[in-house]
């Protein structure tokens, strides 16, 4: 800048100039609020938001104030991952390699309600969050339907307004669900598993599965889709829905304790390899049988306890929460499942007086 | 009306600028990536976490910086609630600087999430977990984010004001190439 400019010269900016130069600092205020507002979805009441997605869930009967917004009914477990080391030729992960891992997990019902009777536990789910001792954690959730119900979160959105219960006469309309299945071709494997497969009085006898594909990192940088399974080691002991009204409405964790006290609940860790061609996106296709498997290790089950005090609570089972080694694939669920729990459990932290814990009015369970 | 004054330092200028662009992209990444469910907000949040610990890192530094160098005088005409404001406002958007990524940081940590930054580098926990704690820090980061918009939008309209109608060297103090000598 020149020695002429530098020194005093200015000129007094007319009234419209002055005017002008406002309206531009008016004109940059708003833009910056208007872009801010567009970007935090305040001008768009079509997009589907974490806050739209986990407003539904919560809307399916019941009060799940305090409690998680979808699986809301459930109980906590302690555990042990004995890993094989036989995985770790794909995945780096710490707690594929040989050893023992403590776990906190979680077993429930996929449902909205979390004083559901156990009757209505089509869908039964195990989370688990294993722990390394780098302070590395694993979390997934994983349910016992072969496939998921959909492929994508609108979809998934859609379904879930389809089960809304109307608060005022406890009711959903069951031709919208219907309706649902009607017009969605993508979730008939999911509805032909619901209505065909037997229904269990245990979680013990399911198989858990993680539905979206994931990436193993091996220690050459390589990336391999898999999918994994807790498989059990009891086989499925039917029971006819009429003999299962009459076991009251916790007969799952009753049989659950009931198993313990004989012993160890365990599950093997079964990792599937993708085939080229097989989609890592898409969660209502299965990979056809014949695929590369191994037993990652076992899963034992060694302590029950309630939810409302128990260790389970306060975990976040977000499926994206993982180790070095293992990372998400394409699948368009795992960004929505991370935001939507994310969702959930900002809601059900701020809640605690809905939820109690047990120590807090002096009532014991 | 003198308009000739010393400006913020080099290093100085090059924080401010640089950190300007960090913390709005931080907030509108923030705003975003809690309104969608789609992929973008794996990328998002993904992004949050080091760009908070790299501004609260530059943040300290810059403290530094500016109790060591301090900064070039208001304008001598300057009606007194500006410069109330003016201060003010500063003091405000340091502190934001600071308290927001620590919030973020104690969040997730009370929350029980692993803080992962990139790769397998990770940030212990400063907080134990405990749901009620989370529950505030969560609320506050978002209400102090709204609140640092807001900030940020009132002192650019304040800087414009400097530059266009004032146009009283404040603005240049910290664009200019000149020397800090006053």
């Amino acid at each position: 800048m020149s020695e002429q400019q530098r020194v005093n010269h200015q000129t007094q900016l007319s009234r419209s100039a002055s005017l002008g130069r406002l309206a531009l600092i008016g004109g940059v205020m708003f833009s910056g609020a208007l872009a801010f507002a567009y970007a935090g979805g305040w001008l768009s009441p079509a997009r589907l938001t974490p806050e739209r997605m986990v407003a539904a869930l919560g809307a399916r009967g019941g009060n799940p104030l305090g409690h998680r917004r979808n699986h809301s009914k459930g109980v906590c477990f302690t555990g042990v991952f004995h890993a094989s080391g036989a995985v770790s030729r794909l995945s780096v992960a710490s707690m594929l390699a040989s050893g023992d891992y403590p776990v906190v997990g979680r077993f429930a019902i996929a449902v909205g309600d979390p004083d559901a009777s156990d009757l209505m536990g089509r869908v039964k789910s195990m989370a688990i969050q294993i722990s390394a001792p780098d302070g590395q954690e694993w979390r997934s959730g994983m349910n016992n339907s072969p496939v998921f119900v959909v492929s994508n979160p609108r979809d998934f959105y859609q379904l879930t307004l389809a089960q809304h219960v109307d608060p005022a006469t406890g009711k959903s309309d069951p031709e919208a669900v219907k309706s649902f299945f009607a017009t969605h071709p993508q979730s008939a494997s999911f509805a032909q598993w619901a209505k065909s497969a037997a229904w269990t009085a245990s979680w013990v006898d399911q198989d858990y599965n993680s539905l979206n594909a994931f990436r193993f990192i091996d220690s050459g940088g390589n990336s391999h889709f898999v999918r994994w399974s807790m498989k059990a080691t009891v086989p499925p002991t039917p029971a006819p829905q009429d003999a299962l009204a009459k076991m009251g409405a916790d007969f799952l964790e009753r049989d659950l304790r009931s198993r313990r006290l004989q012993g160890s609940p365990t599950w093997h860790l079964v990792v599937t390899v993708a085939a080229s061609e097989d989609p890592s996106n898409d969660a209502t296709k299965v990979w056809p049988a014949g695929r590369e498997e191994i037993d990652a290790g076992t899963l034992a089950v060694l302590g029950v306890e309630p939810e409302a005090d128990g260790p389970c609570r306060d975990i976040n089972y977000d499926p994206t929460i993982l180790p070095t080694g293992i990372t998400v694939s394409d699948d368009p669920l795992l960004a929505a499942r991370s935001a939507a729990y994310a969702r959930s459990f900002d809601l059900r932290t701020a809640e605690s007086k809905d939820y109690p814990h047990s120590g807090e009015f002096g009532d014991a369970r | 009306m003198t308009v000739y004054r010393a400006s913020f330092s080099p290093l100085q200028k090059g924080l401010h600028w640089l950190m300007a662009i960090m913390v709005i992209a931080m907030l509108f990444i923030g705003v975003t990536m809690v309104s969608t469910v789609s992929p973008r907000f794996l990328t998002l949040i993904a992004i949050h976490k080091p760009l908070g610990i790299a501004i609260l890192a530059l943040a300290l530094l810059r403290l530094g910086v500016r109790s060591w160098r301090g900064a070039p005088p208001l304008p001598s005409d300057l009606p007194s609630t500006q410069v109330i404001a003016a201060r003010l406002s500063h003091l405000l958007l340091y502190a934001l600087l600071i308290a927001m990524p620590l919030i973020g940081w104690g969040m997730l940590s009370a929350g029980g999430y692993p803080i992962t930054l990139f790769g397998s580098w990770h940030l212990p926990a400063i907080l134990r977990q405990n749901a009620e704690t989370y529950a505030v820090l969560r609320t506050a980061h978002m209400l102090l984010a709204y609140v640092f918009f807001a900030t940020i939008l009132l002192h650019i309209a304040a800087a414009l004001f400097h530059a266009l109608i004032r146009r009283d060297g404040v603005f240049r103090a910290m664009v200019s190439r000149e020397g800090t000598k006053s």
